[in-house]
């Protein structure tokens, strides 16, 4: 662990001018793809922009690995819905790779409510040569063409094109919290507060409701869906986490409607630690299979957590995240922040986990060692290849040089998106409007 | 001379020029427009460039543009593959037929999967073209490459290539079109191995017998037995053709454990592919393995926990009873089917109740009419009473089937409270899939029957809110006449349908016009000169505009029925006075009508 992140240097930052920045610039999602190649954002500006990463060259081996912008498109326009009398937002709020099937890219971008199927391409040719033009783009005269050309086609700039090739619309009556591609890769879902339809990727017009946890009346709702995803490898098994910090497992061969779950995981909850907050810091956020597909990770305010898939009555491991937070309840549920939702993301092995606090501060647990280490994105230390230094808060009355007290944490500045490279220790930090991309020490 | 003036328009010029090749100067720079639709008629028009340009450059410059120009929208590489595939004569022939490989191969690897099915019908075909020597210097490189790519497009694209190429192929070449064949089944990606357990079946029928036993038996099994029950559930289909291929003996030890363990799966998709596919199975395997194995297999389908896979049986019992040998059918179908039949009647799923309800119903012919009587017939009436209309409206859509067998009256009793709850079911929709079973119903339960129970429902619906209903009913009295005759609508319907003419309501009004427009044809010269003719002049002064102008729609409707004398004295007058009408819409429709009927 502690190579893993001491030696850890900043390889890249990505920064929309501070003095520029709006609402629209703040970073809603990220996300790498399959071979870690490509990293996508999406903002609450509906923009997804896709960032690539740099061939190594052999005379610039310290610059192997930065990324850059490939591609830059507008994802989701606002719109309104006429009916019910709402704004649709355009803010992405999740972003998925296909995996790759030919030479081009293709990801999922999802707002509230509408889920769109984007291509990313290259295209380096061009055709020239008309027949009725000449090559400055004037007419010719008819009575002058004697042959007829075929165009032939030259080599020109790198051209990346961004085309939308589905859009799957007017499935949900809720907020879209999360799309999850299947191991299929025929099919995806796409989660909202009460609902999970299933997809085919070539049909936009029919989907198949696999959840419905409303309850006839509304007034005896008492839980919503938080968060899904499937299995990475087992196409029939999906997980689903709600609002009571509770997490169910389904198994799609065992019926079409997976009203019934197969696994119901839940901790049971500690009389001692009660207090008008516990339902509210309990509620799941974010849940995660590992890479291996045994284990599953779900964030509530306070914890990380990692279960077996075959224990159901606790999870096996229970990380803090800032514990310190524990005291400031009040002032945090009276700032809306005790409502915010951070995301947690496993290494490419499974061994370490990631996820965000306040301050700009982001933490990691190492699974094997327990140790964990808090880190900072932050302007002041973003020099390109300055190692990061880890942080610690300060609890008791004492504070020591380097430390932070709790009570001078900033609460606007929350990581609550971050991503982690499939195979390599490269990961991807959203602070608000900036990007930072962080990886090991090269040598 | 040629000088293009103003006015002189394209194709116009004369002199050097060659007029004949402009339009297709044309033709070539709208591939690369903007307009996608332009692109389109280009591309459709391929053979026009293609033949103007000869085979030659066809082949040394159209074709390796072609080849690039996979960036186009989904619509024009779906064309564009369409196309190649009738392109052989145009490029020189059967000799040169390979030309045409390098642009559907890159079609056959784009995303969009119409295209790349296009791209691979389009290969099938030109494969045929091939000389046998060309097929292995050309085509089988080809489909090794795709079978060999990078990205699973290619190597889905190649699974429906295998077949078309193999019995043409040497034997050494055979042997490594299965060795490809071998590895795509057990692809890394679900995709391919969806690909080839789809293609199984086409592969299996091509090869030697030899090798269906020795090979695709093993990869049918893996399949079979995949983790993906996406691909498990593809593997049923194979089975269809594999068995087809085997004697019983072949069949009982290499496929039936596979079969029965699909029929079994833990999967419910796979499970609803069996009972989907339940009449083919039944079919390929023969009488025999059927009645030991697959009626088992069905009955516990039809009693599966998950509805959709019970829908899906329920479906196919009829099919199943048909297919039955005749000896022994009935003592199967009394002992081994009706049981659990009985029991779906009372299913608590709707759908499966609705999937039963349409087929239910063509036992009668399979059972004859004692059974039916006694055994269907309760099953019947307890379906004409369900609660769903969706299961009503089914048994009583498939009367005919009972009708031959036993005659309708036996059902009557409760056929008719049935129909008048469908007639006033608060949902239109099932109004109207009721009125448009009218005809048949009134066709078999007689004319009397009719008069005395269903005659008033059919004109209540003339008056329904929904303007579909009352559409639809006019329709309906249109189909009664042609059934019960001139007379019968003289006495029961015209009187009624012409009163509404008087109501209060003008979309009854109009209504009673509409009905006119329908029935004067089945009535004939006569009433309609003398019954209908009179009221629809008489409504030409109605206030309303809407009812007007349908007037002079009615009278060019029924213009051509009615007699000169009518036509010139009554009708021509009425349409000059609509045709000055206040109403522009009205003077329109009057105005077109007198054009229509020469009456100007």
């Amino acid at each position: 662990m502690e190579e893993d992140i001491d030696t850890r240097k900043i390889n890249n930052s990505f920064l929309r001018d501070h003095s520029y920045a709006t609402e629209a610039d703040i970073i809603s999602t990220v996300e790498f793809n399959h071979t870690g190649e490509l990293l996508a954002t999406g903002d609450k500006g509906g923009r997804v922009v896709i960032f690539q990463r740099e061939q190594e060259s052999k005379n610039q081996v310290h610059r192997r690995g930065e990324y850059n912008v490939y591609s830059t498109f507008q994802s989701h326009e606002p719109e309104f819905d006429y009916l019910k009398s709402l704004e649709i937002e355009e803010k992405i709020n999740k972003i998925r790779w296909l995996p790759q099937q030919n030479a081009a890219y293709f990801l999922l971008s999802t707002n509230d409510k509408t889920v769109k199927l984007w291509k990313v391409s290259e295209r380096d040719k061009r055709p020239e040569g008309y027949n009725l033009k000449d090559e400055e783009g004037r007419l010719r005269d008819p009575a002058t063409i004697t042959t007829l050309r075929v165009p032939v086609l030259r080599p020109m700039d790198l051209m990346v094109e961004a085309t939308p090739r589905r859009v799957f619309a007017n499935a949900h009556t809720y907020h879209i919290n999360s799309i999850s591609v299947n191991s299929d890769y025929e099919t995806y879902m796409s989660a909202d507060d009460l609902r999970i339809n299933l997809w085919n990727f070539e049909i936009t017009n029919q989907s198949f409701n696999i959840v419905d946890i409303k309850p006839a009346n509304m007034e005896e709702l008492t839980e919503v869906i938080t968060a899904a995803e499937f299995h990475p490898h087992h196409c029939n098994t999906f997980v689903y986490s709600s609002s009571k910090g509770t997490i169910r497992l389904c198994d799609m061969r065992a019926s079409a409607l997976c009203d019934r779950h197969t696994k119901f995981f839940e901790e049971p909850e500690d009389p001692s630690n009660r207090s008008f907050f516990s339902e509210i810091i309990s509620s799941i956020s974010d849940v995660k299979f590992s890479h291996s597909g045994r284990y599953i990770m779900t964030r509530d305010y306070l914890t990380v957590k990692v279960w077996d898939l075959n224990m159901e009555n606790r999870p096996i491991e229970t990380y803090q995240v800032h514990d310190y937070l524990r005291s400031k309840l009040c002032s945090l549920y009276e700032n809306d922040c005790i409502f915010d939702k951070f995301e947690c993301v496993w290494n490419g092995s499974d061994s370490v986990i990631m996820t965000g606090s306040y301050n700009n501060f982001f933490r990691m647990f190492d699974r094997n060692t327990k140790r964990d280490v808090t880190l900072e994105a932050s302007r002041e230390n973003s020099k390109p290849r300055a190692i990061l230094k880890p942080r610690k808060v300060c609890v008791g009355g004492k504070r020591r040089k380097d430390e932070i007290s709790v009570d001078s944490l900033d609460f606007s500045k929350k990581i609550l998106h971050t991503a982690w490279h499939p195979s390599e220790n490269i990961i991807a930090v959203a602070a608000t409007n900036n990007l930072y991309i962080f990886q090991d020490k090269v040598n | 001379a040629g000088a293009a003036g103003p006015g002189s328009g394209p194709g116009a010029a004369g002199g050097d020029g060659d007029d004949s090749l402009y339009p297709i100067a044309v033709l070539i720079d709208e591939l690369r427009n903007e307009d996608v639709q332009l692109r389109l008629n280009s591309i459709k028009k391929l053979s026009t460039i293609a033949l103007a340009l000869g085979v030659e450059r066809t082949r040394t410059e159209l074709l390796p543009f072609l080849t690039d120009t996979i960036y186009d929208e989904d619509e024009v590489l779906l064309a564009l593959a369409e196309q190649l595939g009738n392109f052989t004569g145009l490029v020189g022939g059967p000799d040169f037929a390979h030309c045409l490989l390098p642009p559907l191969e890159s079609l056959a690897t784009v995303e969009e999967t119409v295209v790349r099915d296009k791209a691979v019908e389009s290969l099938r075909q030109i494969s045929q073209e091939h000389t046998p020597v060309a097929l292995e210097a050309h085509f089988v490189p080809l489909v090794k490459r795709l079978a060999s790519g990078d990205w699973f497009t290619s190597r889905t694209s190649a699974c429906g290539l295998f077949s078309v190429c193999y019995p043409r192929a040497s034997n050494a070449v055979k042997a490594e079109i299965r060795q490809h064949f071998r590895s795509l089944c057990s692809d890394d990606t679900p995709m391919v191995r969806r690909a080839a357990a789809s293609k199984l079946g086409e592969f299996a029928k091509v090869l030697e017998l030899d090798s269906v036993k020795t090979e695709i038996v093993p990869l049918f099994t893996n399949l079979a037995s995949d983790e993906q029950d996406s691909v498990r559930l593809l593997a049923v289909e194979a089975c269809v053709s594999i068995a087809q291929l085997l004697s019983q003996e072949d069949l009982e030890a290499l496929v039936m454990p596979t079969l029965r363990q699909a029929a079994e799966d833990k999967s419910w998709r796979v499970r609803y592919m069996v009972a989907d596919k339940f009449s083919e199975l039944q079919k390929a395997v023969g009488p025999k393995i059927a009645l030991s194995d697959l009626i088992p297999a069905f009955q516990s389908l039809l009693r599966d926990c998950e509805a959709e896979v019970r829908a899906a049986a329920a479906h196919k019992v009829r099919e199943l009873c048909e297919n039955l040998p005749a000896e022994g059918r009935e003592t199967v179908i009394m002992n081994q089917i009706l049981p659990y039949i009985k029991e779906l009647v009372s299913d608590t799923n709707q759908h499966v109740k609705s999937a039963l309800a349409s087929v239910i119903m063509g036992l009668s012919t399979v059972l004859g009419k004692e059974n039916t009587i006694e055994h269907l017939l309760p099953l019947f009436l307890a379906q004409l009473k369900d609660e769903c209309p969706e299961v009503r409206l089914n048994i009583i859509s498939n009367l005919d089937c009972v009708n031959e067998v036993i005659g309708i009256r036996q059902l009557s009793q409760s056929l008719l409270p049935a129909i008048v709850e469908l007639a006033e079911d608060a949902k239109w929709r099932v109004r109207l899939a009721i009125i448009e079973y009218m005809p048949l119903l009134a066709g078999q339960l007689g004319v009397e029957f009719f008069d005395e129970k269903l005659n008033s429902l059919c004109m209540a619906w003339l008056v329904d809110h929904v303007y579909a209903i009352r559409e639809a009913a006019t329709n309906n009295l249109m189909k009664l006449v042609q059934k019960f005759g001139t007379e019968w609508a003289q006495n029961t319907i015209v009187p009624k349908v012409l009163v509404m003419a008087n109501d209060p309501n003008y979309l009854h009004r109009m209504t009673t016009l509409f009905c006119i427009n329908a029935l004067s044809e089945a009535c004939g010269k006569e009433i309609t000169t003398k019954q209908m003719l009179p009221i629809v002049l008489k409504m030409a002064g109605d206030q309303v505009a809407n009812v007007r102008f349908n007037v002079a729609k009615s009278l060019q409707k029924i213009g051509p029925i009615l007699d000169t004398n009518a036509l010139q004295g009554e009708v021509k007058p009425v349409l000059q006075k609509l045709g000055q009408d206040e109403d522009m819409d009205v003077k329109y429709f009057a105005q077109e009508a007198i054009s229509v009927l020469a009456l100007a």
